[in-house]
């Protein structure tokens, strides 16, 4: 059993996001942990981060005024990697900073670091070519997006080449603003389970340990992001304590639906 | 190198000319099909470029958009009704106009402009939205979004939301809404609301960022009008197609004024939309070399705006193409003194044109810029915009190099209005 399918096997998991590279990210990183995450995600900063509200747009930017590179990025994987033997780890970012020293270099890069995943936002199934043979080959999951717009007739093409988890973007729009109705999630869920053999975990907008309960009891996992994110902001070199606070919090509710 | 133009010095000697000539060998290289004019592939790539590299939530959207748009470029009514709002309401067919006085200035090749800075709101951009916004109301799209550098484009999309009856929103840069005040106002007495971006360098990036962030959230009823031949597929496909009025209207003007065809186009390049405009309808004529001028800002060495020049390929807004960027991918902001060319970025066409050797690519300096400026002032009676003040540099630079019964025909993409007050603050001109 791999790392994801062993977070995924115990029941609802907490998924968390985090920025590399802003703030003390390896500190954040074992808070994440000791607060009870099940599955994290390492943000790769990025200039234009289009898919992305202001709370993650400001923590890309002063992830990249502080100087982080994709060199940083690995570094910080691999180490978490060397803490945390057990715990999966997926990085997720923009197409360009993935592919621009080329897709094998980069798969390469995940593998050696001890990466399990990479969710690439802007590369759709239809450009699978740029970066999925690559991780693929490396053993690495490619984990795709569904979002409410994707129809019945389009989901097999996301689901085809994607491991690891499905993540299901549960509003049409950017990180951290919208919320979606609970309905609209249940619904949605349980259209994607039809078709889906790997776990549906539910991300954008959810930010409280009671959308959090509700959505587990539905999902296979729920992702936090902005919420976190912004405790980063507020709170720079001493975010650990509140992401840590705040990371029980929801994992207490996402595992109560166990 | 598939070009040994793009370096900026090239277009400085007298070879280049010479070295556009030798292209015609890589024209009938075995991997090109016999047509230049064919792409992009059905899957929205130019060669290695363009491609559809959006959000899932985007991917249905641009797959409907593609399909609509096939369906309205096979529909003479369609077809019809773009022709004659470009007639009637923009003012096409804009003029071939030959310049005797900048051509004796220059002393060599004859010089021809086509006067699209004639149009209605005063630049090219505005037979784009015409076309983009026949197809929103086609596929019942009720609110329109547009990004804008120069606010030509935003001017140009608030124009055709008027004319049309629908709600109109325009991402610009908080530099540019500084910059462009003139055409902020426009945008607003058109009816327009204007949402000035403070992200980055609160440039055109930054826009293009912001207008898919809105779009993203509103794809139920939001049609984005993409003001370039950039973006995801079917965008470069489609401006393109509705920019080439440009091309195929000065093709023929050319031919029943002189009989023949030019031996040179120059048109000035950010996206690139004008330049591929001009330039498309003329591909598949091989006698006829075509030069497009990005931005080279401050000089190459410093900051510009020059992404085939000065970057490589990678992805940035829906596309493959040359962009600016630092070793990990991070995208690194555009300089010009025109608002319009400074996008690190280029249309994936262009990219592929390059790549084939088709067309050859230079850049010109901001100074260089204000020279071609100030000339087609002082010798035509014709306040250019800072964007085709770009080719009219390349225009001095290669005129002199050709003979005098050579024919070179250069985009005037737009007039320069809009561009008086930042020019007088460059020249020190206290208005």
């Amino acid at each position: 059993m791999t790392r994801l399918q062993s977070a995924f096997a115990k029941g609802p998991a907490l998924v968390t996001f985090v920025t590399g590279g802003d703030g003390p990210t390896a500190e954040i990183l074992d808070a994440l942990v000791e607060g009870g995450a099940d599955v994290i995600e390492l943000g790769m900063p990025f200039t234009d981060p289009m898919a992305d509200g202001p709370a993650i747009q400001a923590a890309n930017l002063r992830a990249l005024g502080a100087g982080t590179t994709t060199a940083d990025l690995f570094r910080i994987a691999a180490a978490f990697r060397a803490r945390h033997p057990e715990l999966p780890l997926v990085l997720m970012g923009y197409a360009n900073p993935m592919v621009t020293r080329g897709a094998d270099w980069f798969a390469d890069q995940c593998q050696q670091a001890g990466v399990d995943g990479v969710i690439c936002v802007d590369i759709p199934p239809e450009e699978d070519q740029e970066l999925g043979p690559a991780l693929r080959a490396a053993g690495v999951s490619l984990i795709r997006l569904a979002t409410p717009t994707t129809d019945a007739a389009r989901l097999p093409a996301v689901l085809e080449g994607s491991s690891g988890f499905l993540y299901y973007v549960s509003v049409a729009g950017i990180t951290g603003l919208q919320q979606a109705a609970q309905a609209s999630i249940d619904e949605a869920v349980a259209r994607l389970k039809q078709h889906a053999k790997i776990p549906v975990a539910v991300g954008f907008g959810v930010r409280t340990p009671e959308q959090a309960a509700a959505i587990a009891k539905v999902a296979d996992g729920v992702v936090v992001g902005s919420a976190l994110v912004e405790l980063v902001g507020q709170h720079g070199a001493n975010a650990a304590g509140p992401v840590r606070e705040l990371t029980r919090a929801l994992a207490d509710a996402v595992h109560s639906a166990r | 190198m598939a070009c040994a133009c793009k370096a900026p010095q090239a277009a400085q000697s007298l070879d280049f000319v010479g070295s556009v000539c030798q292209r015609g060998q890589v024209m009938t290289a075995p991997t090109q099909a016999n047509s230049f004019r064919t792409q992009p592939d059905d899957r929205g790539h130019f060669g290695q470029f363009g491609g559809r590299y959006v959000a899932e939530t985007l991917m249905p959207l641009v797959l409907d958009l593609e399909r609509e748009y096939a369906k309205a470029k096979a529909d003479p009514a369609f077809q019809a009704e773009f022709d004659d709002l470009l007639e009637h309401y923009v003012g096409r067919p804009s003029p071939l106009y030959f310049a005797p006085r900048i051509t004796e200035e220059l002393g060599g090749a004859q010089i021809w402009f086509k006067r699209d800075e004639l149009n209605h709101t005063g630049a090219h951009k505005i037979n784009n939205c015409i076309g983009q916004i026949l197809l929103a109301m086609r596929m019942g799209k009720t609110r329109i979004i547009a990004e804008t550098g120069a606010g030509q484009h935003g001017v140009a999309t608030a124009t055709v939301c008027a004319r049309f009856g629908l709600p109109c929103v325009v991402f610009m840069g908080a530099t540019d809404v500084a910059r462009q005040a003139p055409n902020v106002f426009r945008m607003k007495l058109l009816g327009a609301k204007v949402r000035p971006v403070a992200a980055g360098a609160a440039t055109l990036k930054d826009a293009m960022n912001e207008a898919l962030r809105d779009w993203v959230a509103n794809v139920h009823d939001t049609f984005y009008i993409i003001g370039t031949a950039a973006g995801p597929h079917p965008y470069p496909e489609l401006v393109r197609d509705f920019q080439s009025v440009i091309g195929k209207e000065a093709r023929a003007q050319m031919l029943a004024r002189t009989g023949r065809l030019p031996d040179l186009l120059i048109a000035a390049i950010g996206g690139g939309s004008n330049a591929i405009g001009l330039f498309h309808p003329f591909l598949d004529d091989p006698d006829v070399k075509m030069l497009g001028v990005e931005a080279a800002g401050y000089g190459l060495d410093k900051d510009h705006a020059a992404s085939l020049a000065g970057g490589r390929p990678g992805i940035l807004h829906g596309n493959k193409t040359y962009l600016l960027q630092d070793e990990d991918g991070q995208i690194i902001e555009g300089h010009s003194i025109s608002a319009g060319l400074d996008y690190p970025g280029i249309g994936p066409e262009h990219a592929w044109l390059r790549d084939v050797g088709r067309v050859d690519y230079t850049s010109v300096t901001d100074t260089e810029a204000l020279e071609g400026f100030q000339l087609l002032c002082r010798t035509e009676g014709i306040i250019p915009a800072l964007e085709p003040s770009h080719a009219i540099a390349a225009v001095m630079k290669i005129a002199p190099t050709m003979p005098k019964d050579s024919v070179i025909l250069v985009n005037l993409c737009g007039r320069g209005d809009k561009d008086i007050f930042s020019v007088a603050e460059h020249l020190g001109v206290e208005l």
